[in-house]
């Protein structure tokens, strides 16, 4: 279970990325977001994201047109 | 180390770059179309917490005017082809110089827009303000189309090439858009 769920679906990009980095901004250190997208170039981006701020996807799963990742908050 | 070894090193030492990644953009355009590239670049990369500078220059200038009135051309645009009854569209040169074309192609391109979950460039903006973007409008610009900062929104310094340069060195990304 996730410490916050952000749905970004129906938003393209750059929206959902940047809805998420100020979800986890609520998000405790060592705590996970859930984000629900439907563009599917968010899998790509949430992917560099996570690899520039230092976050971690720790899971990634797709159910129809919806992408579902769940980003462990390690930064400061 | 002799002192005047020193010198010579200290003479030929480069400067260190800042170990934090940031970026610069020169904003050039203002048309709605033009206007995304430039501000999803912002946002995003300050989402990714690189501090970002925007300097607005020529018809970029007015992007930071209180109140945006976006239009788009297809004229010399050749390119710009519209998705419409499950084809895409564009038009020949001669039409788009019709008066009211462009108004016509502003609002389907906004209604677009609005559909398919875009965000509007004065929500980007707002992103970006908020993400503490920095916006340097144009000095010259300002002179040249005779624009106010007091049209302008808040928090937007002014500066010249010589600011920009100074901010770009810095930086390791600096795109011209």
């Amino acid at each position: 279970m996730a410490d916050h769920t952000l749905d970004a679906k129906g938003l393209n990009c750059p929206l959902p990325i940047l809805k998420a980095r100020k979800a986890l901004k609520e998000v405790p250190s060592g705590g996970t977001l859930e984000v629900l997208a439907t563009d599917p170039g968010s899998v790509a981006d949430f992917e560099a994201f996570c690899r520039q701020t230092g976050n971690e996807i720790v899971e990634h799963s797709v159910d129809g047109d919806v992408y579902r990742f769940l980003i462990k908050h390690n930064a400061a | 180390m002799s002192s005047e070894a020193q010198v010579v090193q200290d003479a030929v030492a480069p400067v260190a770059a800042p170990e934090e990644k940031s970026m610069s953009i020169i904003v050039t355009k203002g048309s709605l179309d033009w206007a995304y590239p430039p501000f999803i670049l912002a946002t995003t990369a300050a989402a990714m917490g690189l501090p970002v500078t925007m300097f607005f220059t020529f018809y970029g200038l007015p992007l930071l005017l209180k109140k945006l009135d976006l239009q788009v051309t297809a004229a010399g645009n050749p390119a710009m082809k519209m998705p419409m009854m499950g084809g895409h569209m564009g038009l020949p040169n001669l039409v788009t110089a019709i008066p009211g074309v462009d108004a016509a192609c502003s609002v389907m391109m906004k209604n677009l827009i609005k559909k398919k979950g875009v965000a509007s460039i004065e929500e980007l903006r707002e992103l970006a303000v908020e993400a503490e973007v920095r916006m340097i409008g144009c000095q010259m610009t300002m002179d040249l189309f005779e624009y106010d900062k007091e049209d302008m929104i808040d928090g937007v310094d002014i500066g010249g090439a010589a600011t920009y340069i100074e901010v770009a060195s810095n930086a390791h990304i600096n795109l011209f858009i």
